[in-house]
């Protein structure tokens, strides 16, 4: 061990002195600008084999579209410094506008592969397994030197794995047909659906040639095919639970705020929709408030986003009632009118008040990029913290209806309303209170969908059919019926996704639940006992 | 005097003047021309900024001596992204406004329910987008591109070997008629070089999809079969935004499975975070990255024009290919009325033949002589970090429009100019 270790460090001693001691080759830079991917292919193969330090430099500026073309002579900017490329020293007189290395996505797959591959060397294990990750694509033969050699010094068994799968990958074109059969056997191991594509590659016709001539190796590739394809599938099934969970959490989102308004008072609240747009649009003026004041916190805004989301939305929702739907209660078809009309209105102030395109809404970095459960199974952060979310606003709206005692009169105000007043609870505040609550609850979904979809003045009008079909799905009045609704939504709505395409699916969804409102008008769920309703 | 005597005069006094002012001054001073643009709805996020550059083109005409030394005076109104009143707002600028031209539309439904107006009334349009061919109507100019200006050298860079010598194809677009007939020609134009049904998968999805789990999933799961595969995407509106949020977090990236977009530029990647988007393309006849100074002319005035008009996000707007043919178009209508020294119709629409004008694509422009399509430049261009674009590819020259594609059966017996009527 100690001997691997010593070895590592008289390598990267050579790295450094090397790079004290040469300029990079004009020739070789002359061709890294070029215009001929073929001639940059080569160019990045011969700076990797360098292994200079300098040569990394000038990679990982092209990697940034910062290397630049001037008179001839190749320039790079780090940190607003401009360099010369040949030696690292400072390039003066850079112009403004120089043109930039073009990199297309052929020319980037080496370029960011030359890149993992310097860091391969890394005394830092993070690094060198993030760079032993990312070279698990476009490998081919230039790269078994690296390869080899990283082997030989790598001592970290996850990353040793992954380069024994690279090195596979790259030894797949090898002449010598007993190396190849060796690299597909081997590969087999891996669980990647890369790998896989690879591996079928081999087997391909070309006319009347396959494209691996070797029968005893197709046979092998086969082999590992059937291998790698049977850990895939599981990943297969678990993504689609979970995208299915994942739109069942956003419908909840969605749909809980109306299980409340429309379950407790029987409300058909057209503009809840409106309510998710004002929580989505309170999340972007949060934002803009972190990034114009706090821009250290800035990642952060989403939580300080939650309760001010809460809060404004109650308040519009607060303000709606008492105006409005006060007036109206016990009509359902005069509430429903004056909420559409209400969410026409609502609508067209967001317009007026942020213009009628979209706005940006950022995902914060700890929300952006995704966790890789198995090999094909990639979860994005900001599903899995939605759904995080979706389990913690229905943990408190079940916690505030059963455990508290505006929960209780609200619960006794759904099952009987008069009943309710004659024992002595305020009705009309508990329907205020309770419209808001249902309202803020709109408002914290507004928070979550401006995390995934777009936060815009229609944006409501996508939701608000969703919503009804879950609440009325469920059970009108029921908590425990909205949440399984949703789910089953969700889940249901991405099998048939899968199968039908998403145009099909959304006509077969609404199919689906209007022949079970016919088989059960009621509802998953029903209030059982005296339950009465329109009786205010 | 009793209360409705006293409204009478009100109105008459109103009224009057009013008729006095407005009459002579259309007569004799300006041209009035219509902008026909949905500035609420779905397709707001796209044609906001059309009536924008429209109005800033005017006012620099107007600033340079105007036309015939008339003043142009824009008429706008807002369709509202419902196609019906497209029609109906098309009739009243024609017969009510009575508008030289007009300069709008986005969809290719909302084209195809105005034309049945234009030609009754005989007016003129000039159409700013990309779409699908099949159609050359005598009172529409389309500087836009056809598909052979924009699909098809796309595809043909994908399967070069510096696009990837892409072999196998998903189909992704929204559902209406412009994804539909693209993806028509583009399965011809496929199968006719050799790739086979098995290889083409073609996905569509509603107007405002926001969930694209499962397509992602299904585009892994079909590029892991042997063959470098590539996604051409006809998405449109504002549901680019979750697909391509969904795109970066899936961690598809663009040097194993390239997504090239056909309607999407610097405007619908403004709301994205584009550094996992690095690498994705788009194939368009003008990107705000060109450098040249007809360019460089262009965005420092739409910069300059947001400012003056206080535009939301004014110091970061952007501009892209529909507002660059937005500007080609009323400047080729300007010179077209100058040539017929009318702004009749039918002598305008002769006049248009053969107009060229400096694009800020860097290159003339021309107006065919005869099919109204332009003869333009093509780019590919890499989505950048900054969500910008880097160009990749570009066509030799100008590319005559074939607004009837010869991949489609039929087409070949079609004529390559509109009847007149």
């Amino acid at each position: 061990m100690n001997f691997i270790i010593s070895h590592l460090l008289s390598l990267l001693l050579l790295l450094v002195t090397t790079s004290a001691a040469a300029a990079l080759d004009p020739a070789v830079l002359r061709d890294l600008a070029s215009d001929d991917s073929d001639k940059k292919i080569a160019a990045i193969g011969e700076l990797l084999a360098s292994g200079d330090k300098q040569a990394e430099a000038v990679l990982r500026a092209m990697n940034d579209n910062a290397l630049f073309v001037a008179n001839d002579r190749l320039f790079y900017r780090v940190d607003g410094k401009a360099l010369d490329a040949a030696t690292g020293a400072a390039f003066p007189d850079a112009p403004d506008y120089a043109d930039s290395v073009v990199v297309n996505n052929r020319v980037r797959g080496k370029l960011q592969n030359a890149l993992a591959a310097f860091q391969l060397f890394n005394p830092d294990r993070d690094a060198r397994l993030a760079a032993a990750k990312e070279l698990q694509s476009n490998i081919d033969s230039s790269l078994i030197p690296v390869l080899k050699k990283a082997l030989t010094l790598e001592i970290d068994p996850q990353i040793k794995k992954l380069l024994v799968l690279a090195h596979a990958q790259a030894k797949l074109h090898s002449p010598d047909p007993k190396e190849r059969l060796v690299a597909v056997r081997t590969l087999s191991e891996s669980n990647s659906a890369e790998v896989k594509s690879l591996l079928l590659s081999l087997l391909q016709k070309n006319g009347d040639t396959y494209a691996e001539p070797d029968p005893t190796v197709r046979e092998a590739a086969l082999a590992a095919i059937k291998s790698i394809e049977s850990h895939l599938a599981w990943g297969e099934a678990l993504s689609n639970v979970f995208s299915g969970l994942s739109l069942g959490s956003i419908l909840l989102l969605a749909a809980l705020g109306l299980a409340i308004t429309y379950g407790v008072m029987g409300v058909i609240n057209m503009a809840h929709g409106e309510l998710l747009m004002v929580g989505a649009y309170t999340t972007y003026v949060v934002q803009n408030i972190f990034r114009t004041h706090f821009p250290d916190l800035a990642d952060y805004y989403v939580i300080a986003a939650i309760p001010v989301a809460f809060v404004v939305a109650a308040l519009v929702g607060m303000v709606l009632e008492r105006l409005v739907i006060r007036h109206l209660y016990g009509r359902p078809l005069d509430t429903l009118l004056a909420t559409w009309g209400i969410s026409l209105i609502l609508i067209q102030a967001a317009r007026v008040l942020f213009g009628p395109q979209n706005v940006e809404v950022r995902n914060p970095d700890w929300m952006s990029g995704s966790i890789e459960v198995l090999a094909n199974v990639v979860l994005p952060w900001n599903r899995v913290i939605i759904i995080g979310f979706a389990v913690g606003v229905l943990a408190l709206v079940w916690l505030l209806l059963s455990k508290t005692r505006l929960g209780l009169y609200v619960r006794a105000v759904t099952q009987n309303r008069s009943m309710a007043s004659c024992v002595g609870v305020h009705t009309g505040r508990i329907d205020m209170l309770a419209f808001g609550l249902g309202s803020g609850i709109a408002g914290l979904g507004g928070v979550a969908l401006s995390q995934i979809s777009n936060v815009g003045p229609d944006m409501g009008q996508g939701y608000i059919v969703d919503s009804f079909m879950v609440v009325v799905l469920g059970g009108v009045g029921q908590l425990a019926g909205a949440v399984w609704a949703a789910l089953g939504m969700g889940i249901l709505t991405k099998l048939i996704e899968g199968w039908t395409g998403a145009v099909i699916a959304k006509i077969l969804i609404l199919v689906f639940i209007i022949l079970f409102i016919q088989k059960r008008p009621q509802g998953l769920f029903a209030l059982k006992g005296r339950a009465v309703y329109g009786g205010v | 005097m009793k209360r409705r005597d006293f409204l009478k005069a009100v109105t008459a006094a109103v009224a009057l003047p009013e008729a006095f002012v407005s009459l002579p001054s259309f007569a004799a001073d300006t041209i009035k021309v219509g902008i026909l643009h949905s500035l609420s709805g779905t397709m707001a996020i796209s044609e906001t900024a059309l009536k924008e550059t429209a109005l800033m083109t005017i006012a620099e005409i107007n600033a340079n001596g105007g036309v015939m030394g008339k003043m142009l005076e824009p008429v706008v109104v807002d369709p509202a992204s419902n196609w019906p009143l497209f029609a109906e707002k098309a009739r009243q600028l024609l017969t009510q406004d009575k508008v030289a031209v007009v300069f709008g539309c986005w969809t290719s439904v909302s084209r195809k329910s105005v034309l049945p107006v234009f030609k009754e009334l005989n007016g003129l349009l000039f159409y700013p987008v990309q779409y699908e061919g099949e159609e050359l109507e005598r009172n529409v100019f389309y500087t836009g591109a056809a598909p052979n200006q924009q699909a098809i050298p796309a595809v043909e860079y994908l399967m070069s070997k510096d696009g990837g010598s892409v072999e196998r194809f998903v189909l992704l677009g929204t559902d209406y008629v412009y994804p539909r007939t693209t993806n028509k020609i583009l399965r011809a134009f496929l199968k006719s070089r050799g790739v086979t049904d098995a290889d083409i998968m073609e996905e569509y999805t509603p107007f405002g999809h926001s969930d694209y789990q499962t397509i992602i999933a299904k585009i892994k799961k079909f590029a892991s079969e042997g063959k470098k595969t590539a996604v051409i995407s006809t998405i449109n509106g504002d549901s680019n935004v979750p697909f391509y949020k969904e795109l970066g977090n899936a961690g598809l990236k663009a040097t194993d499975v390239p997504v090239m977009a056909f309607s999407v530029g610097e405007e619908e990647l403004r709301g994205v975070d584009t550094k996992p988007l690095v690498g994705h393309l788009a194939a368009w006849n003008y990107f705000m990255s060109l450098k040249n100074p007809e360019n460089d002319k262009f965005i420092n005035m739409y910069r300059d024009w947001a400012k003056k008009r206080n535009l939301p996000n004014a110091d970061k707007v952007v501009t892209n290919d529909p507002m660059e043919a937005t500007y080609i178009g009323i400047n080729m209508w300007k010179q077209a009325v100058e040539k017929a020294k009318t702004t009749d119709v039918d002598k305008v629409i002769e006049a248009m033949a053969g107009q060229t004008f400096k694009a800020p694509s860097g290159f003339v422009v021309k107006m065919d002589e005869k099919n109204h399509h332009l003869h333009k430049p093509v780019f590919i261009g890499e989505i950048r970090p900054d969500g910008q674009f880097n160009v990749v590819w570009k066509s030799k020259g100008l590319i005559k429009a074939q607004p009837w594609s010869p991949y489609i059966p039929g087409n070949e017996k079609k004529k390559d100019e509109p009847d007149s009527n």
